[in-house]
Protein backbone atom coordinates (compact mmCIF):
# COMPACT_ATOMS: atom_id res chain seq x y z
CA UNK A 1 0.00 0.00 0.00
CA UNK A 2 1.39 3.22 -0.70
CA UNK A 3 0.16 7.10 -0.77
CA UNK A 4 2.06 9.83 -1.96
CA UNK A 5 1.34 13.57 -2.01
CA UNK A 6 4.09 15.45 -4.16
CA UNK A 7 4.76 18.30 -6.58
CA UNK A 8 6.29 16.48 -9.04
CA UNK A 9 4.42 14.82 -11.60
CA UNK A 10 3.99 10.30 -12.28
CA UNK A 11 4.55 7.92 -14.61
CA UNK A 12 1.73 5.71 -14.46
CA UNK A 13 2.71 2.62 -16.36
CA UNK A 14 6.25 2.80 -14.22
CA UNK A 15 3.59 2.63 -10.81
CA UNK A 16 1.74 -0.02 -12.59
CA UNK A 17 4.97 -2.07 -13.23
CA UNK A 18 5.87 -1.44 -9.40
CA UNK A 19 2.79 -2.17 -7.62
CA UNK A 20 2.34 -5.20 -9.19
CA UNK A 21 6.23 -6.48 -9.58
CA UNK A 22 7.21 -9.93 -7.99
CA UNK A 23 3.51 -10.84 -7.61
CA UNK A 24 2.44 -13.61 -9.61
CA UNK A 25 -1.26 -13.95 -8.38
CA UNK A 26 -2.40 -10.40 -10.00
CA UNK A 27 -4.36 -11.05 -12.21
CA UNK A 28 -6.35 -7.50 -12.77
CA UNK A 29 -4.72 -4.14 -12.28
CA UNK A 30 -7.05 -1.00 -12.37
CA UNK A 31 -5.85 2.42 -12.79
CA UNK A 32 -7.58 5.74 -12.54
CA UNK A 33 -6.13 8.93 -13.48
CA UNK A 34 -7.46 12.83 -13.10
CA UNK A 35 -6.61 15.29 -15.15
CA UNK A 36 -7.10 19.16 -14.65
CA UNK A 37 -9.67 20.61 -17.07
CA UNK A 38 -9.37 23.90 -19.06
CA UNK A 39 -12.94 24.59 -17.88
CA UNK A 40 -15.45 24.52 -14.88
CA UNK A 41 -18.25 25.93 -13.85
CA UNK A 42 -18.64 28.01 -17.07
CA UNK A 43 -15.23 29.67 -16.52
CA UNK A 44 -12.31 29.29 -18.46
CA UNK A 45 -9.12 27.66 -16.34
CA UNK A 46 -5.80 28.76 -16.78
CA UNK A 47 -4.29 26.57 -13.77
CA UNK A 48 -4.93 25.88 -10.26
CA UNK A 49 -3.05 25.77 -6.93
CA UNK A 50 -3.72 22.85 -5.14
CA UNK A 51 -2.97 23.23 -0.92
CA UNK A 52 -3.52 19.82 1.42
CA UNK A 53 -3.51 18.93 5.24
CA UNK A 54 -0.20 17.36 5.25
CA UNK A 55 -0.12 14.62 7.88
CA UNK A 56 -4.41 14.23 7.76
CA UNK A 57 -3.89 13.63 4.19
CA UNK A 58 -2.16 10.44 4.15
CA UNK A 59 -3.55 9.01 7.50
CA UNK A 60 -7.30 9.90 5.60
CA UNK A 61 -6.54 8.47 2.08
CA UNK A 62 -4.62 5.66 4.48
CA UNK A 63 -8.12 4.75 6.39
CA UNK A 64 -10.01 4.46 2.64
CA UNK A 65 -7.36 2.20 1.15
CA UNK A 66 -7.66 -0.16 4.29
CA UNK A 67 -11.49 0.11 3.95
CA UNK A 68 -11.31 -1.33 0.63
CA UNK A 69 -8.83 -3.85 1.34
CA UNK A 70 -11.85 -4.93 3.75
CA UNK A 71 -14.34 -5.12 1.31
CA UNK A 72 -12.89 -6.43 -1.69
CA UNK A 73 -9.99 -9.16 -2.57
CA UNK A 74 -7.50 -7.10 -3.82
CA UNK A 75 -3.61 -7.14 -3.41
CA UNK A 76 -2.50 -3.42 -3.33
CA UNK A 77 -3.22 -0.12 -3.76
CA UNK A 78 -1.29 3.15 -5.00
CA UNK A 79 -2.64 6.59 -4.53
CA UNK A 80 -0.59 9.61 -5.71
CA UNK A 81 -1.59 13.06 -5.45
CA UNK A 82 -0.33 16.44 -6.80
CA UNK A 83 -0.10 19.62 -4.46
CA UNK A 84 0.91 22.93 -6.22
CA UNK A 85 0.19 25.00 -9.54
CA UNK A 86 -1.30 23.12 -12.12
CA UNK A 87 -2.48 23.92 -15.51
CA UNK A 88 -4.82 22.39 -18.22
CA UNK A 89 -3.73 18.76 -19.06
CA UNK A 90 -1.56 17.87 -16.07
CA UNK A 91 -1.96 15.13 -13.73
CA UNK A 92 -3.68 15.86 -10.73
CA UNK A 93 -4.55 11.93 -9.36
CA UNK A 94 -3.31 8.33 -9.52
CA UNK A 95 -5.30 5.45 -7.81
CA UNK A 96 -3.92 2.17 -9.01
CA UNK A 97 -5.24 -1.27 -7.74
CA UNK A 98 -4.65 -4.60 -8.13
CA UNK A 99 -6.22 -7.86 -7.63
CA UNK A 100 -6.90 -11.44 -9.01
CA UNK A 101 -9.89 -10.54 -11.22
CA UNK A 102 -11.19 -7.38 -12.73
CA UNK A 103 -14.16 -6.68 -10.60
CA UNK A 104 -12.72 -6.37 -7.68
CA UNK A 105 -9.78 -4.16 -9.15
CA UNK A 106 -12.55 -2.10 -10.88
CA UNK A 107 -14.73 -1.78 -8.24
CA UNK A 108 -12.38 -0.72 -5.48
CA UNK A 109 -10.62 1.46 -7.31
CA UNK A 110 -13.63 3.27 -8.13
CA UNK A 111 -14.46 3.14 -4.19
CA UNK A 112 -11.51 4.77 -2.95
CA UNK A 113 -11.73 8.09 -5.62
CA UNK A 114 -15.02 8.48 -4.62
CA UNK A 115 -14.24 8.50 -1.04
CA UNK A 116 -11.10 10.87 -1.49
CA UNK A 117 -13.01 13.02 -3.48
CA UNK A 118 -15.06 13.57 -0.03
CA UNK A 119 -12.86 12.70 2.32
CA UNK A 120 -9.33 13.80 1.75
CA UNK A 121 -8.36 17.18 2.89
CA UNK A 122 -7.54 18.71 -0.56
CA UNK A 123 -8.35 22.15 -1.89
CA UNK A 124 -8.37 23.66 -5.35
CA UNK A 125 -8.47 27.17 -6.18
CA UNK A 126 -8.62 27.84 -9.92
CA UNK A 127 -7.34 31.08 -11.76
CA UNK A 128 -9.80 32.04 -14.09
CA UNK A 129 -10.44 35.00 -16.36
CA UNK A 130 -12.73 36.79 -13.77
CA UNK A 131 -9.83 36.14 -11.12
CA UNK A 132 -8.88 33.50 -8.68
CA UNK A 133 -11.38 31.11 -7.20
CA UNK A 134 -11.76 28.50 -4.44
CA UNK A 135 -13.49 25.28 -5.85
CA UNK A 136 -17.09 24.11 -4.18
CA UNK A 137 -17.62 20.74 -3.29
CA UNK A 138 -20.36 18.79 -5.69
CA UNK A 139 -23.38 17.68 -4.41
CA UNK A 140 -22.71 14.74 -7.15
CA UNK A 141 -19.52 13.93 -5.43
CA UNK A 142 -21.29 13.17 -1.87
CA UNK A 143 -23.96 11.19 -4.14
CA UNK A 144 -21.31 9.37 -5.07
CA UNK A 145 -19.57 8.19 -1.94
CA UNK A 146 -22.99 8.01 -0.46
CA UNK A 147 -23.76 5.29 -3.15
CA UNK A 148 -21.19 2.78 -1.13
CA UNK A 149 -22.65 3.15 1.94
CA UNK A 150 -25.86 2.26 0.11
CA UNK A 151 -24.66 -0.93 -0.59
CA UNK A 152 -23.40 -2.04 1.81
CA UNK B 1 -3.34 24.97 24.92
CA UNK B 2 -4.42 23.46 21.30
CA UNK B 3 -3.08 24.62 17.96
CA UNK B 4 -6.07 25.58 15.71
CA UNK B 5 -4.96 25.60 12.29
CA UNK B 6 -7.36 26.74 9.05
CA UNK B 7 -7.10 25.84 5.49
CA UNK B 8 -8.08 27.06 2.04
CA UNK B 9 -10.77 29.87 2.14
CA UNK B 10 -11.04 30.33 5.93
CA UNK B 11 -7.14 30.61 6.07
CA UNK B 12 -7.60 33.37 3.22
CA UNK B 13 -9.97 35.35 5.28
CA UNK B 14 -8.92 34.91 8.90
CA UNK B 15 -5.20 35.63 7.76
CA UNK B 16 -3.79 33.24 9.70
CA UNK B 17 -2.54 29.71 9.10
CA UNK B 18 -2.70 28.43 12.51
CA UNK B 19 -2.54 29.77 16.21
CA UNK B 20 -2.03 28.54 19.93
CA UNK B 21 -4.37 29.69 22.27
CA UNK B 22 -5.52 28.32 26.02
CA UNK B 23 -8.83 26.46 25.88
CA UNK B 24 -11.28 28.74 27.35
CA UNK B 25 -12.79 27.06 30.52
CA UNK B 26 -16.52 26.65 29.14
CA UNK B 27 -14.93 24.92 25.82
CA UNK B 28 -15.60 21.22 26.22
CA UNK B 29 -16.23 20.53 21.96
CA UNK B 30 -15.97 21.53 18.59
CA UNK B 31 -19.36 23.47 18.56
CA UNK B 32 -17.37 25.59 21.56
CA UNK B 33 -14.95 26.26 20.21
CA UNK B 34 -16.68 27.40 17.03
CA UNK B 35 -18.78 29.61 19.35
CA UNK B 36 -15.72 31.12 20.90
CA UNK B 37 -13.89 31.66 17.34
CA UNK B 38 -17.10 33.35 16.34
CA UNK B 39 -17.20 35.69 19.46
CA UNK B 40 -13.95 37.54 17.36
CA UNK B 41 -16.26 39.06 15.54
CA UNK B 42 -15.57 40.41 11.61
CA UNK B 43 -14.07 37.95 9.50
CA UNK B 44 -14.64 35.04 12.24
CA UNK B 45 -18.18 35.57 12.55
CA UNK B 46 -18.48 35.66 8.67
CA UNK B 47 -16.80 32.62 8.12
CA UNK B 48 -17.84 30.46 11.01
CA UNK B 49 -21.24 31.36 11.41
CA UNK B 50 -23.24 28.43 9.29
CA UNK B 51 -23.86 30.96 6.31
CA UNK B 52 -20.51 29.45 4.63
CA UNK B 53 -20.09 25.25 4.55
CA UNK B 54 -17.18 24.85 7.13
CA UNK B 55 -16.12 21.17 8.05
CA UNK B 56 -13.43 20.43 10.71
CA UNK B 57 -11.28 17.56 12.28
CA UNK B 58 -9.77 17.26 15.40
CA UNK B 59 -6.44 15.43 15.92
CA UNK B 60 -6.20 14.88 12.13
CA UNK B 61 -9.99 12.98 11.93
CA UNK B 62 -12.82 14.39 10.27
CA UNK B 63 -15.45 15.38 13.35
CA UNK B 64 -18.90 16.85 14.40
CA UNK B 65 -20.03 19.35 16.74
CA UNK B 66 -20.24 16.97 19.63
CA UNK B 67 -16.55 16.08 19.34
CA UNK B 68 -14.89 16.41 23.00
CA UNK B 69 -11.39 18.88 22.54
CA UNK B 70 -8.80 18.44 24.98
CA UNK B 71 -5.61 20.22 25.98
CA UNK B 72 -3.01 19.50 23.22
CA UNK B 73 -5.14 18.95 20.40
CA UNK B 74 -4.97 19.84 17.10
CA UNK B 75 -8.14 21.01 15.80
CA UNK B 76 -8.54 22.56 11.70
CA UNK B 77 -11.43 24.21 10.36
CA UNK B 78 -11.91 24.28 6.69
CA UNK B 79 -14.35 24.30 3.78
CA UNK B 80 -15.47 20.80 2.09
CA UNK B 81 -12.51 18.81 0.69
CA UNK B 82 -12.10 19.72 -3.55
CA UNK B 83 -9.37 17.19 -4.14
CA UNK B 84 -9.02 14.55 -7.14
Amino acid sequence: MGVRVQTQDFDTGREIALLRQDNPQVGAVAAFVGVVRDMNDGSAVAGMTLEHYAGMTEKAIAEIIEQAKARWKIFDVLVVHRIGQLKPLDQIVLVVVSSAHRGDAFAACEFVMDYLKTQAPFWKKEQTPEGARWVESRASDDIAAERWRRKG
Amino acid sequence: MVTVVYFARLREALGKPSEQLALPVDVRDLAGLRRFLMSRGGAWSDELAGGKPVRAAVNQNMAQGDTPIHDGDEVAFFPPVTGG
